[in-house]
């Protein structure tokens, strides 16, 4: 079952090689860096919220196909979505990356999101697949510092 | 010394590498069913059998507390103890036994200059000279001292290629200088400095030396008389010994002049509530009790590699480090970081495409560990504006095959990222 290709799908590929959403922000209300010290990726999130709703969202940074095609796939989800909303998917996403390997689940309601949950076969990448989103909360509260994920 | 590191002479007819790999038994493991290629020495080295066993002896028979008791057991085990610290002074050729300080790894050794002979020789105004290519445990503990004493850190350069620019080291030597501390080998790109030149440059200068041997000492035979350091370090976990013990050489006449490190028991020669004085070295630096049996593991490591010999290691591991040289630059998208003339055992690169970290994990599934990330050298990175690099590091047991096996991982990357 942990094969490399549940965690390599075909669109986590995509998302590393095209990442979408992949520039600054201008109008962004907040934003917020997350750092990986285990293997040195860096991300920033940008966010632009307006009246409790995330509007707008992108990312800038280097790292592994796994934490790149990770913040991608965050940006296009949390587009649109309330604060709320968007923190309620942190820890369904964060549950599902964490999971036992052969706990029966079912994170279909999490769409596209779930390409990642051939991560939960791979214990030492899941923090690549959650830099992301640790990022994204901080950002969300706008704390302006680097969040790690030690 | 970068004579022994030459590929061609030095090769002895009698290594056998397959006879070497039945000494050291997880290398006979699968991993996720294919068989180990074990290309993370520099990290730290497996152990053969005979260091395991003396392990297990050492708890089986005569475990007891060492300069203690009069009983029999804390008497052999006091004696295979220092009989250890002879084995270090011999590898070494270190003129005598008590210059030999047992301590954690090679990280605490540094601490422990860094805290006793740095805290009394660095002041305001005063510089430590380190290079552009030491690991955090060579940057961080002066970075503490120069903070705490308003000293200023002072870096070398180093070239594309990886090497120092002794042009700079030279000219960074100044009147400020206080120390300089460098690494034998550099831990992420490989190359081997020419440290015994560098010592007699800053000695010119009045400046002493500290040698970072983690990697260097497992790969090539250390004199530290002809090398002339006041300090040498190394760590017993890749000389393939056990984890916990460590060695900090010290010239007799500076290590006497040092204020103790650690207080407590060992170290103390008498302690009363108004004033103690210390032990003679070299335990006046090892307080506490020690890593007995890591110790004794460590003396019955480089039993081992002495019996092996460094001519025999570093003419397999040098041959072997030109195999996975031209293997690797025939994988396409394959850029090796760190070409020095003189390097050795280590082969950092970074692949078009594919991150370290995923390269890491796809070679796994097939049986090839690696190093991936910074290698705890980020300012060596940062120098040549990448994020990580993957790293395959080789040690005496290391064969064509897991080179072979590591190029065909290899490819599996290229088929997934490329």
């Amino acid at each position: 079952m942990s094969d490399l290709k549940d965690l390599y799908q075909e669109v986590i590929l995509d998302h590393n090689r095209h990442p979408r959403n992949y520039h600054g922000l201008d109008d962004a209300t907040q934003r917020a860096d997350g750092y990986n010290p285990l293997c040195g990726d860096r991300l920033t999130i940008y966010l632009k919220i307006e009246n409790g709703v995330i509007r707008d969202a992108s990312f800038e940074g280097s790292g592994c196909a796994i934490s790149k095609a990770s913040a991608s796939l965050l940006t296009e989800t949390v587009k649109g979505k309330s604060v709320q909303e968007a923190e309620a998917l942190f820890h369904r996403f964060h549950d599902m990356v964490t999971s036992p390997p052969d706990s029966p689940t079912d994170f279909s309601d999490l769409g596209k999101l779930s390409v990642l949950e051939g991560v939960r076969e791979f214990p030492v990448r899941v923090k690549c697949a959650s830099l992301a989103w640790h990022t994204l909360r901080s950002a969300v509260a706008a704390k302006d510092e680097t969040v790690s994920t030690e | 010394m970068s004579g022994a590191l030459r590929a061609s002479s030095a090769r002895q007819p009698e290594f056998d590498v397959y006879r070497i790999r039945e000494d050291f038994p997880v290398l006979r493991r699968q991993v996720h069913g294919k068989p180990l290629a074990y290309l993370d020495n520099a990290a730290t080295t497996q152990k053969p059998q005979a260091v395991i066993d003396a392990l297990s002896r050492y708890y089986r028979e005569f475990n007891s507390n060492v300069h203690r008791g009069v009983h029999l057991l804390s008497e052999e085990a006091t004696q295979a103890f220092e009989a250890a610290r002879e084995t270090v002074r011999r590898f070494l050729n270190a003129r005598a036994a008590q210059e030999i300080v047992f301590t954690r790894n090679a990280t605490e050794s540094i601490n422990l200059v860094a805290y006793t002979f740095g805290r009394a020789r660095v002041g305001a105004g005063d510089e430590v000279l380190i290079t552009g290519m030491e690991h955090h445990s060579n940057i961080v503990p002066w970075q503490i001292l120069c903070e705490e004493r308003g000293a200023r850190l002072r870096v070398v350069p180093i070239t594309d290629e990886g090497e120092l620019r002794l042009d700079e080291y030279e000219r960074l030597l100044g009147p400020r200088t206080k120390l300089a501390a460098v690494t034998h080998m550099s831990n992420a790109l490989g190359t081997v400095n020419p440290v015994r030149a560098m010592i007699a440059t800053a000695h010119a200068r009045g400046v002493p030396v500290l040698v970072d041997g983690s990697q260097a000492a497992y790969h090539m035979r250390v004199d530290v008389q002809e090398l002339g350091c006041e300090f040498y370090v190394m760590t017993g976990h890749k000389l393939y010994g056990p984890t916990g013990i460590g060695v900090l050489y010290g010239q007799e006449a500076v290590l006497e002049r040092m204020p103790p490190f650690l207080g407590g028991g060992d170290m103390i020669a008498e302690v009363t509530f108004e004033k103690t004085t210390y032990n003679e070295l070299p335990h006046k630096f090892e307080a506490g009790t020690p890593h007995i049996a890591g110790a004794v593991g460590l003396g019955v490591a480089l039993d081992y590699i002495t019996s092996v010999g460094f001519d025999a290691i570093a003419g397999h591991e040098q041959a072997l480090l030109a195999y996975a040289t031209a293997a690797l630059a025939r994988v396409p998208g394959v850029r090796i970081i760190g070409t020095a003339r003189e390097k050795s055992s280590i082969l950092s690169f970074v692949m078009d495409g594919a991150h370290p970290h995923d390269i890491g994990t796809i070679v796994d599934r097939e049986g090839v560990a690696i190093r991936t990330g910074h290698h705890c050298a980020q300012p060596v990175m940062r120098r040549y504006g990448i994020p990580a690099t993957a790293r395959a590091s080789l040690a005496m047991y290391n064969t064509r095959e897991e080179i072979d096996a590591l190029a065909s991982a290899l490819e599996k990357v290229r088929e997934v990222f490329c």
